[in-house]
């Protein structure tokens, strides 16, 4: 019963000694980005230029929000992302948003991180309308609108709302114009149909491109500015931020909206469009771009099974000798049971965000994460199935002389094995759904293309993480069938 | 025996010439109100059947597990062979004595013959010794070998009861327990029972105490009947002694009807 227990204490003392810096330790550099399409565009193109630059680089893109970038990125855990000065000034440093980047660049110094040259856009919000009709009503500006309004305008829900969005802008610039809220996806399309007039966006979305947008100009710099910045760490070689540095002022909005729009709409890969940029640019030789799928599906598909054996183990291991301890204590058994229960309750991906200060990012969260999630089912079922064995059997074995051990081994163990191995076969199943959000803090697995398709809007790579991670479910429902019919007589095995 | 084993006051029971269990003053309560056991002192034969006779509630399965210290008494001492029940290591004293419930209690993930041999392995016994006792048993439980490979859920109530008897009796033990052994078998079968666990018990020469409710059963197998009720033994002796001169009006009303 102590051996499990030692064996849990040196797992969790090899997650607190990960190294604490990635680059540190050799030619690699680990690359991060944010699980929407510019970030990894932006990622992509970082990656591509240290590979150039003849770094090993290991990609960890689609990471679930700035927080856990940033977590990561102080952790060491990735190398550089790119962030977006508003976002930095007003989300990561509770600064002013008009913040001047060199108060910035001091602001993030004090995390031993360096703030590189910005790449040039401004991905901020701005009003949106079709190039022709603007044009035909002679509107330039948003100072412009207050001659027109009589506009069909709607918004995104959350401009409508924020301080920084229409409250504020229309005070400004005093507007009134009566405007509706829309979902942000379908306004790019009403758009286009000529059923509104006007929307909000962001200035760097493939949209303003694919569907010949003009964004009104801001004449009083209401919109702040949410320049792209790498953001590396500062213990990173000094070629690396000589790489990066490379991409200085060269991606103006136009360029990004272009980038993007390949991808959303041309349904082109991140590396390809990265590269091509990259290559007209003169600053990668050019490479061709794999386009089989079956290489990451495999690794993925290998990752995500990495994690699910490592976490099932685990709690195979710490579930069954925290069951043998606890069960003939009755008040302990429930209270365990039910704290295992509560844990449950808390939203898996919360779970993983909570895990972030303690753990990092990567493998090791995520394996504790499912671990905590797989427990429950393990032990509740062993717990239950140990109080229930026939009072009359365990009266026979006291009797007939066996020593508590002999009990445990003799009896209750292999009777309660049916319930045990169910409840080891549902904590399997559940950590194989579960594992796909582990993508979201950078543990890799079938959750990534997974990520990247919600990123990109694109079932077929969500179905590249979904299709396999049912098959995966599946063939452990048949794996445990076996394993049932193996090591249960017939009389004891569960009736379908 | 020493003083201290018997509370001041109290005189030991005429000497019985090797008694398997004695208790002396013994008495035991789950509940404040209501002792289960009432100051029961009583010798039991070696090398005979003892049978318990009582209704339900009389403390005759209690009587039966202060023997095999699954229970400890509040107030007396209990002898086996003469000594008083170790403080320390029950598990080997309990494997000296063979035990047996209603029903049998087989475990139902072993097949049988791993029933009836777990106690010798746990033991160390070699395989060869434990295969030898196990057939030995069968045999003499008059039990078709074929039964070996099988799990207990495919035997009979009455082929589970006589292995049950032959896993009780594994490992030679001088003393047999069985709690209501039969009362799960239907009354034809039990008949064959009977005989066979006679005969088995002769030549074994295990001293058994079973406890039961059926007083036409106790006659059967008892070389000596004791009769409980309410945590009192209402009479003790040989059992042509208790039918032919019953000690009160309980035991009278037993002997009428059940005879």
């Amino acid at each position: 019963m102590r051996l499990p227990l030692r064996a849990l204490g040196v797992t969790l003392l090899i997650a607190l000694s990960w190294p604490a810096s990635a680059a540190a330790a050799g030619g690699a550099v680990t690359v991060g980005s944010k699980n929407f399409s510019e970030g990894y565009l932006l990622a992509e193109m970082a990656a591509q230029l240290l590979e150039q630059a003849g770094y090993d680089v290991r990609r960890r893109f689609g990471l679930g929000g700035t927080l856990i970038c940033f977590s990561a990125l102080t952790a060491g855990e990735i190398d550089l992302y790119v962030e977006y000065t508003g976002t930095l000034s007003q989300a990561i440093l509770d600064m002013p948003l008009d913040a001047e980047l060199e108060e910035l660049r001091e602001a993030v110094a004090a995390y031993q991180l360096l703030l590189l040259p910005p790449l040039g856009f401004d991905n901020t919000y701005a009003l949106a309308m079709k190039r022709q009709r603007a044009e035909a009503l002679g509107i330039r500006s948003i100072g412009d609108l207050r001659a027109a309004p009589g506009l069909r305008a709607v918004l995104s829900h959350e401009f409508m709302e924020r301080a920084d969005g229409w409250p504020g802008l229309s005070r400004e610039y005093g507007l009134q114009m009566n405007v509706t809220g829309i979902e942000h996806g379908l306004a790019y399309q009403a758009l286009n149909d000529g059923a509104v007039d006007l929307t909000d966006a962001y200035s760097t979305d493939g949209e303003v491109e694919r569907y010949d947008l003009v964004l009104l100009e801001d004449q009083r710099d209401f919109f702040p500015e949410y320049l792209a910045v790498p953001m590396v760490r500062a213990d990173v070689p000094a070629g690396v931020v000589a790489a990066l540095e490379r991409l200085r002022g060269r991606i103006d909005d136009a360029t990004m909206q272009a980038l993007n729009s390949a991808v959303v709409f041309d349904k082109r890969s991140f590396a390809d469009v990265a590269n091509e940029f990259l290559v007209s640019e003169g600053l990668v030789a050019a490479r061709n771009v794999g386009v089989s799928m079956w290489p990451g599906l495999w690794r993925n598909t290998l990752q995500h099974l990495k994690l699910t054996a490592a976490a099932l183990s685990l709690s195979v291991l710490v579930g069954l000798a925290l069951s043998l301890m606890i069960f003939r204590r009755r008040m302990l058994a429930r209270a365990v049971i039910y704290l295992c229960g509560l844990m449950q309750t808390v939203p898996s991906i919360a779970l993983l965000a909570l895990m972030i200060p303690l753990l990092g990012i990567g493998v090791v969260p995520a394996i504790v994460a499912l671990f905590l999630y797989s427990l429950l089912p393990i032990l509740r079922n062993t717990v239950t199935a140990l109080t229930t064995v026939d009072p009359t059997l365990i009266r026979v074995a006291v009797a007939m002389g066996m020593s508590d051990a002999q009990q445990v081994r003799y009896v209750y163990v292999p009777l309660s094995l049916p319930s045990m191995l169910a409840g080891i076969r549902t904590a399997a199943v559940i950590s194989i759904g579960t594992a796909t959000l582990a993508a979201f803090i950078g543990a890799g697995g079938l959750g990534d293309p997974i990520v990247t398709g919600l990123a990109l809007n694109s079932p077929n790579l969500i179905l590249q993480g979904a299709i396999p991670a049912a098959l995966l479910a599946m063939a452990t429902e048949l794996l445990f069938e076996l394993v049932e019919r193996l090591v249960l007589p017939g009389h004891l095995r569960p009736q379908p | 025996m020493s003083e201290a084993l018997a509370p001041p006051g109290v005189e030991r029971p005429d000497p019985v010439p090797q008694s398997c269990v004695e208790f002396l003053q013994v008495e035991k309560r789950f509940t404040a109100d209501q002792p289960v056991l009432d100051g029961i002192t009583l010798a039991l034969p070696a090398g005979l059947t003892t049978a318990v006779v009582g209704a339900s509630g009389s403390g005759k399965t209690t009587l039966l597990e202060l023997v095999n210290a699954v229970l400890e008494p509040d107030r007396g001492t209990v002898l086996v062979f003469g000594e008083p029940i170790p403080h320390r290591d029950l598990v080997a004293f309990r494997r000296r004595i063979g035990y047996s419930v209603q029903g049998a209690g087989l475990f139902p993930h072993l097949t049988n013959r791993d029933n009836v041999e777990l106690l010798a392995k746990l033991e160390g016994w070699p395989r060869e010794r434990r295969r030898q006792r196990y057939l030995q048993l069968l045999e003499e439980m008059e039990l078709p070998e074929e039964v070996s490979e099988r799990y207990p859920h495919s035997l009979s109530g009455g082929q589970q009861q006589r292995l049950g008897l032959c896993r009780a009796l594994m490992l030679e033990p001088a003393l047999l327990l069985l709690d209501e052994p039969f009362s799960a078998v239907d009354p034809i079968t039990r008949v064959g029972i009977y005989k066979t666990f006679a005969q088995v018990q002769a030549q074994e020469g295990v001293s058994t105490v079973l406890v039961t409710h059926d007083m036409r059963e106790a006659v059967r197998l008892g070389d000596f009947l004791v009769i409980l009720k309410e945590g009192k033994v209402l009479q003790a002796g040989a059992p042509d002694d208790v039918l032919a001169a019953p000690a009160d009006e309980y035991v009278q009303t037993l002997v009428t009807e059940q005879l």
